[in-house]
């Protein structure tokens, strides 16, 4: 076919160069052969060629056109980039209040180059930016480079101002900047930014890819108000006691949400670099300590729901248990068989001990693994401390009898806070949470102790608040249920003299618990009306009352008058008040017989703390109240 | 217009009557754009990079002249001392890129450039249009010659500019002397199985080079994935397209020119976009479309191989330069580092193109046929 398509322009070419010669640039000079059947496919390929180059000035027409005229896809594509690069996502708490925030803010700069009076445009700008240094300003305006910075985050007011002065050479960068509405009151949670808002600490860490280019608002579980109530009480119970610090937590213990979380002291998110490290210590989650009798609700739940005890039953707590070296003895101490509400409302560490030996060590750590007790809180914060007790293997019959009541054994107070929920709420432990949760997301609950133990815990948790150490955390109308605990800090090896950790764990209401509050007061020291006492019955019991008394009502719950069913608590008729004076007989509980010094654990240390200096809610009925304390 | 006598026998009377004077015309008005677009665009560049606002715009200025005097001077040549000068420059340029690989200066992660007395030469950039020319001779030996392996010679050649290109590297250049010659070599009769087999080495190439320079991965992955790693120029770029609309900002009123590091070379085009809006950028390509069209469809009535495939190759190497800017500026394509012929600022990139279109302008004159005599 391509032959004879030669064949015919050869012709064609004969037939021409046969015709009179008319217009000399017309005639083709004559190729011969090989080089004329190349210069034949030459041609027909430059046309592909040429077409070719068509296609690709027509394409680029057409996307000219569209990226000229079109505010197409690609270019929309531009500008979300555009904010996503500049953005990050607000931090809201459950109900929409601004945590964290983006804003754009203007900085100051120069082009010292097109400056012409140094001098002058640092005195002019001097009243604008008090803070300006005019002599350094007027230094750098003389510079020979092409940009210098003058101030950085200018309020509005100020660039206007700066605008108004007209001076050629200065110009505005914007900039966005993290800013923490609520300040020191969501420093702890909330945490803070780099100077290139990069998250790293808190919320803004743990959650820094999604608030990075997110455009949508992070919504915690917390409720500023509820922040601010605990923040509040808090802060007068280590005002009040001269204490070091303190934490508090409030959860809704039907879904795991935190409501509230606050650590003291705190900081200025703005300005984290200028506080103290121990300001930037997170007590709630960070620190891990030891909770005291709070852990005796775990030991009672543990000891109904194994059925080696009823709650008729009982143990003999008229002498003090010597094991190992120690003695292990009650610090109000009745001298006689205790019942199980009994055991639990004064707080006895030798009923409680008995009650543990009884169900054992295996069963002690398979509820407190179940409890949440034996691993890091999975809170979704950076800051999480990792629990500290015996290994497995080190776990003795001692350790087992200690950490019924608390000792020789330091969780985070995160960690406590799920525990409890799952002793009140039926018996369903939840992971702890700072997000809220859609009532479609709140997870099923891994079944701990069995319904009725919960509701027997609850009885007893209330009872406490009517006959025992806590009665200041009651709010009326509000069936608070709580446990205190009052434990020696640890300094080192050995436990301290007068350092203690104060804590309180409740629910409320009783009847049906929806929340649950815990606070621990750190190092709090004895005032002038509380009777030479800082025990948690003292420090962190009115905290919670007073929260709770606070916040109930914001919550919609209405009071449930005394006379009320609901209201009726049997088991307190059953246990005499604690305040009766008869029931006092403060003395020094643990003695050390034999010094072993076996260290890796608190309990196993050299003093065995004092435990629960559970006392009286008011004024002691004995002679001195300082000798008392001098006592232990 | 006509100054010239048609009976001027004068080698400049001769040339007048006898130039492809619409090539001309358009080439002339590429310049003026180009001497407009200058003013525009490299104050900005040049008062960041620390000079004079105007320094690049009486650089640019001095240019022109040796511009148009190197267009003009080659355009009066006649086929034969055009080839002569080809070939011989191919050599001679050949030479000075193995000497800016021995002693060049390394800028931007290549060594490209070469100092001859006070000139900064890029020899490369005269290569491209001087080893067209060498191979359009090669190729054609092929067929009217049997002793010559023209084709062997050719190949030969093309290995050897390639390996020096890859040396420096100079990836844009090498891929626009690559499709360049593989044009030449196809329109001088390459068999269709290995025109089908050169396509398929071009491709492996890229993919080979994607793998081996991580400049290359970088820029192909940004373009395939716009999410993936810093699109600041291009993105800026396609904004500039896009504020400027139909009619522009106006002269002066552009804003991309102020971040965009290359924003008088590789990103006139933008320049010209935003601040003279899609009509001018039209025009632009409509005349180098016009350029590379007509030249093309020209030599589909010439009967000389030699000349044929020479300005195949020198408008191929013209017009692919100017599709490959404007293409990358257009994220059409991923971005090369490639100048627009006359629009963009550039010394040695300016000398060589007024060398391509002087040779280009040369080939396409009227001639008497069969006074060719090559």
């Amino acid at each position: 076919m391509k032959r004879r398509n030669d064949h015919m322009r050869a012709d064609k070419f004969a037939a021409q160069r046969s015709q009179p010669v008319i217009n000399p640039m017309a005639l083709e000079a004559e190729p011969e052969g090989r080089q004329k059947r190349a210069l034949e496919m030459g041609h027909t390929r430059l046309m592909l060629g040429a077409g070719l180059f068509c296609v690709a000035f027509l394409v680029i027409t057409a996307r000219l056109a569209a990226v000229t005229l079109l505010p197409g896809e690609d270019d929309a594509g531009v500008a979300r980039q555009k904010i996503a690069s500049t953005g990050r996502a607000d931090v809201i708490d459950r109900n929409g209040v601004v945590l964290a925030t983006s804003l754009t803010t203007a900085s100051l700069y120069a082009n010292p180059r097109q400056i012409t009076d140094p001098d002058s445009v640092a005195k002019r700008l001097a009243p604008i930016l008090p803070e300006l240094n005019p002599t350094a300003t007027a230094t750098k305006l003389s510079s020979d480079r092409a940009f210098t910075w003058l101030w950085r985050n200018l309020t509005p007011k100020q660039q206007q101002a700066v605008n108004n002065l007209g001076i050629p050479g200065l110009y505005f960068q914007y900039e966005t900047k993290r800013i923490y509405p609520q300040g020191n009151l969501t420093a702890h949670l909330v945490g803070f930014t780099d100077i290139d808002g990069k998250g790293i600490a808190g919320v803004e860490r743990s959650f820094d890819d999604a608030l990075n280019g997110g455009t949508r608002p992070l919504q915690l579980s917390i409720d500023i108000r509820v922040q601010h109530i605990m923040h509040e009480e808090l802060s007068n119970a280590i005002r009040d006691f001269h204490a070091i610090g303190g934490a508090g937590m409030v959860m809704d213990v039907r879904t795991g949400e935190v409501l509230s979380l606050v650590s003291l002291p705190d900081f200025d998110p703005a300005q984290p670099g200028a506080a103290p490290a121990d300001a930037r210590f997170n007590r709630a989650t960070l620190g891990v300590f030891e909770m005291g009798s709070t852990f005796k609700t775990f030991n009672t739940a543990i000891g109904l729901d194994s059925g080696t005890v009823s709650m008729t039953g009982g143990y003999d707590a008229s002498k003090p248990i010597r094991i190992g070296g120690f003695t292990i003895s009650d610090y109000h101490g009745k001298n006689r068989f205790l019942t199980v509400p009994e055991i639990y409302a004064y707080s006895s560490n030798i009923g409680s001990a008995k009650m543990a030996d009884d169900f054992g060590t295996e069963t002690q750590q398979t509820y407190l693994r179940r409890f949440g007790m034996l691993e890091k809180s999975s809170i979704e914060l950076p800051e999480v401390g990792a629990p500290m007790y015996p290994g497995l293997k080190n776990w003795k019959r001692i350790n087992t009898m200690t950490i019924a009541y608390g000792h020789g054994i330091a969780v985070s107070l995160a960690q406590l806070i799920s525990g409890i929920s799952a002793v009140v709420n039926g018996g369903d432990m939840r992971a702890p949470t700072i997000l809220k949760r859609q009532p479609d997301q709140i997870p099923a609950g891994q079944p701990v102790i069995s319904e009725q133990t919960s509701i027997n815990m609850r009885a007893l948790m209330r009872t406490v608040v009517q006959e025992g150490t806590a009665k200041k955390a009651d709010a009326p109308g509000y069936l608070v249920g709580c446990k205190t605990g009052t434990a020696d800090k640890l300094q080192g090896h050995t436990y301290a003299k007068n350092a203690r950790m104060a804590v309180i764990v409740c629910s409320f209401p009783s009847n049906n618990p929806r929340y649950a509050v815990a606070a621990l007061v750190d190092e709090p020291v004895p005032n002038e009306h509380s009777y030479g006492y800082a025990t948690a019955g003292w420090v962190a019991a009115p905290v919670a009352g007073a929260l709770v008394q606070r916040m109930a009502p914001l919550y919609g719950m209405a009071p449930i008058p005394d006379s009320d069913p609901a209201a009726q608590n049997p088991l307190a008729a059953l246990v005499a008040d604690y305040d009766s004076p008869n029931s006092k007989k403060p003395h020094s509980m643990v003695t050390q017989v034999k010094a072993t010094a076996n260290g890796a654990t608190p309990a196993t240390q050299s003093k065995i703390p004092v435990d629960d200096q559970e006392d009286v809610t008011g004024p002691p009925q004995n002679t001195d109240p300082g000798a008392s304390i001098a006592d232990e | 217009m006509s100054t010239f006598s048609r009976t001027d026998r004068s080698q400049l009377g001769q040339w007048w009557w006898t130039v492809d004077r619409w090539t001309l015309g358009a080439i002339l008005a590429l310049i003026f754009i180009g001497a407009i677009l200058v003013l525009a665009a490299s104050p900005a560049v040049a008062v960041r990079i620390g000079l004079d606002s105007f320094y690049l715009v009486r650089h640019h200025y001095a240019m022109l002249p040796v511009a148009l005097a190197i267009m003009i001077g080659v355009s009066v040549m006649s086929p034969r001392q055009v080839r002569r000068m080809g070939v011989i420059g191919f050599f001679i340029f050949l030479g000075l890129t193995v000497l800016t690989i021995l002693f060049g200066q390394e800028i931007k992660g290549a060594t490209r450039w070469i100092n001859i007395g006070p000139l900064n030469l890029q020899p490369s950039e005269f290569l491209k249009p001087t080893f067209a020319v060498f191979a359009a001779w090669m190729f054609s030996l092929q067929h009217s010659d049997k002793r010559v392996p023209g084709y062997l010679i050719s190949i030969a050649a093309y290995l050897v500019v390639v390996g020096l290109l890859m040396k420096q590297p100079d990836l844009g250049m090498t891929s626009v002397v690559t499709l360049t010659w593989f044009a030449q070599f196809f329109i001088a009769g390459l068999p269709i199985i290995w025109v089908v087999a050169g396509i398929g080495v071009g491709a492996g190439g890229l993919v080979f080079a994607y793998f081996t320079f991580p400049h290359v991965t970088e820029r192909i992955d940004q373009f395939l994935d716009p999410k993936a790693g810093d699109n600041y120029q291009i993105d800026r770029a396609l904004e500039a397209f896009s504020n400027g609309g139909l009619y522009g900002r106006g002269p002066g009123e552009g804003t991309v020119k102020l971040v965009l590091p290359d924003a008088h070379a590789d990103f006139v085009f933008a320049v010209a976009a935003e601040e003279f809006g899609l009509i001018v950028c039209l025009v632009i390509v409509a005349i180098f479309a016009f350029i590379v069209l007509r030249s093309l469809l020209r030599m589909v009535g010439e009967n000389n191989l030699f000349i044929l495939l020479a300005v195949t190759g020198l408008v191929t190497g013209f017009g692919l330069q100017a599709v490959i800017n404007m293409a990358s500026s257009l994220h059409l394509m991923p971005t090369k580092g490639m100048t627009l012929p006359f629009i963009s600022y550039g010394g040695s990139s300016l000398m060589a193109i007024a060398l391509t279109v002087g040779m280009l302008l040369a080939f396409t004159r009227k001639r008497f046929p069969g006074s060719v005599d090559l």
